[in-house]
């Protein structure tokens, strides 16, 4: 019978994304209850130290897949790792962060191992000794419960900053095992990684997001956007219309056809708040709007708005935030 | 250089979306289109073939409502279109990338093509499974894509960055926003396209039975998020409003 849930650990060049914290945190709590293992499974290269760690937020069991073709993330590699470490001890669920990583892998795994895959999901239960995971559809406009009745592992990718880091325990142990791994044929040759070197959070993980759209009127005027954002450690996004403005690249945008996004805060300044806009960001916790337009659609959703010009606004809004946060 | 686009027709993102009297989504009513990611697919497609020549075929899991999504790729200067009914009232992607790929199995193809996404369900796997199920390399969220020598050269987009990798033919992509800007149909295109051919065909044409393609996901229910009740505009001169925001955001709601 199929046992063990498992996390996948995503990392990039040693860095464990938090998305996995919160998947083990919460995987704990589903592994009591069903009387199962929480595994995390690690692949890459040199990343066996960061194993004995996972223990803390929960992992009983730590799969170490060292292999030099894992340095880098590719899909085949990675798949094949997984795929063939699930194959051999049957594991009743795979849990993953939907990230760009986390998408592109359970894909290819879940057909690998002929079994369903739900994704971005923003919350997960058992019901009746059954995983049933909650997603959103049709961005965010509905919602559906479902699971993965009969086949085996269930799997789904969950969406990060929607499940809460608890109850870990310093120094709690994780049990260690290397396994070998067989990354097969990696069709998907690397040539070239260009990274954005930003000192700013990653859109999908942030937890305090200013955006911008067209009210910015320009791109030099993000500035005041990236001061707020720096007071804050938050990150930046952006309207459609800013991004397709050319003021940002296309990663920055908000909405049905750009990032969803779930932060504590979300900042809009200079959105009208378009039914696309809203799609990718109603899921806040807590909105902000900044609009000269008392009309506009953003403030039917905010929970705090201001009708003012965002030029004048936003500079003061950072200015009192420094007061605050140096106080 | 022959082409398949996986193509998928989706509620317009204008749709306010509800529930019928069986819980369900309700679909009467609402106007359809291309998911937009296909759209880039299709338009990629089109550029390759511009280029170097060959058929682009447009592949599609639906009703028949769906050809009109179809009907938008033969204007748009696709060659010809396949309508697979499965004829099931439940699917998943399990269900549809089974279809999709016995489909293309049956078709010539260097390439396929297919959206990143779809903004319907944004269940984004079933690209990744029909190549899975067709044995060829994927490379997901391209913003770039150059075709020579039987080979591709993919950017794609990462965390905070993007990457560039090499494939060899034959190979799937998906389509990410950026990657192109997809043309309008033109007139001659439209007239064109109802002259096309539309293939339909029902799974025991591909040989396939319901058992077979029999979903793995199970949907339990559907709910409509609680609608967010519109906040407090606060009053007041810049200055003091944004002092006042800024206060409400540590005291009251004390999230930061
Ligand atoms: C298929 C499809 C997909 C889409 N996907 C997305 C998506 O993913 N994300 C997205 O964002 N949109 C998306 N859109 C576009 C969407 O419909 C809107 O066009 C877009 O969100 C508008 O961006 P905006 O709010 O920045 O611009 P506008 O609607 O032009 O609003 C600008 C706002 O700025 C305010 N303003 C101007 N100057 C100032 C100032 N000085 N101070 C304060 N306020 C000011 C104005 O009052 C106005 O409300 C999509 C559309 C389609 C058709």
């Amino acid at each position: 019978m199929a046992k063990g849930i498992w996390v996948f650990v995503e990392q990039r060049d040693g860095k464990i994304k938090k998305v996995t914290y919160e998947l083990l945190s919460a995987g704990r709590k589903i592994a009591d209850s069903l009387g199962e293992e929480l595994c995390a499974v690690l692949p890459g290269k040199g990343v066996a130290g960061l194993a004995p760690g996972l223990g803390e937020y929960g992992a009983d069991k730590v799969f170490v897949l060292e292999s030099d073709a894992l340095e880098k993330y590719t899909t085949d590699g990675y798949a094949n790792a997984l795929a063939g470490l699930a194959k051999e001890k049957e594991p009743s669920a795979i849990l993953m962060g939907c990230t760009v990583t986390g998408r592109d892998l359970a894909a290819q795994v879940a057909q690998k191992l002929g079994t369903g895959l739900m994704t971005d999901c923003t919350d997960m239960a058992l019901e009746d000794g059954q995983l049933v995971f909650t997603r959103p559809i049709y961005a965010g406009k509905a919602f559906v419960k479902a699971s993965c009745p009969e086949a085996r592992p269930v799997m789904a990718t969950i969406r990060p900053n929607v499940l809460s880091i608890e109850g870990t325990q310093a120094g709690r142990p994780a049990e260690v095992v290397a396994v070998d791994t067989a990354t097969g044929d990696i069709r998907q040759a690397i040539k070239d990684i260009v990274l954005q070197i930003s000192t700013r959070p990653e859109l999908t993980e942030a937890d305090i997001i200013v955006s911008g759209g067209r009210g910015m009127k320009g791109p030099e005027n993000f500035k005041i956007l990236e001061d707020l954002a720096d007071v804050l450690g938050a990150a930046v996004g952006a309207s459609r219309a800013a991004v397709d403005a050319g003021w940002k690249p296309h990663s920055f945008q908000v909405g049905q056809t750009g990032k969803t996004v779930s932060p504590v805060v979300y900042i809009a300044c200079g959105i009208s708040g378009a039914i696309q806009h809203l799609a990718g960001m109603s899921s806040s916790k807590c909105i902000v709007a900044v609009n000269k337009d008392p009309e506009a659609n953003i403030f039917k959703v905010a929970d705090y708005g201001i009708v003012g010009d965002l030029f004048e606004v936003v500079p003061i809004m950072t200015e009192e935030f420094k007061k605050l946060l140096a106080g | 250089m022959n082409i398949v686009v996986c193509m998928k027709q989706t509620f317009d993102t204008e749709a306010k979306i509800a529930l019928d009297a069986n819980g369900k989504i309700n679909k009467q009513g609402v106007s359809l289109i291309m998911n937009p990611y296909c759209e880039f697919a299709v338009e990629e497609a089109l550029r390759i073939k511009e280029k170097h020549g060959g058929e682009v075929t447009v592949v599609s899991v639906g009703g028949p409502e769906a050809q009109d999504a179809l009907r938008q790729a033969l204007a748009m200067g696709a060659d010809k279109a396949v309508l697979v009914d499965p004829g099931m009232e439940e699917v998943d992607e399990f269900t549809t990338a089974t279809i999709l790929a016995k489909a293309i199995s049956g078709l010539q193809y260097d390439i396929v093509l297919g959206g990143f996404r779809a903004i319907d369900d944004g269940s984004a796997q079933v690209a990744g499974r029909v190549a899975e199920i067709l044995g060829l390399p994927v490379v997901n969220v391209v913003t770039k894509l150059e075709i020579a020598d039987g080979k591709a050269t993919a950017t794609k987009e990462i965390e905070g960055g993007s990457q560039v990798l090499e494939v060899a033919l034959p190979a799937v992509f998906t389509a990410q926003k950026g990657l192109n800007e997809p043309r309008y149909p033109s007139m001659k295109g439209i007239m064109q396209a109802k002259k096309k051919p539309m293939e339909k065909k029902t799974l025991a044409d591909l040989g396939l039975d319901a058992g077979q393609v029999a979903p793995k996901v199970k949907a339990l229910s559907y709910f409509l998020p609680s609608a967010r009740a519109a906040g407090k505009i606060i009053p007041g001169e810049p200055a003091d409003a944004a002092r006042d925001l800024v206060k409400a955001l540590r005291e009251e709601a004390k999230v930061i």
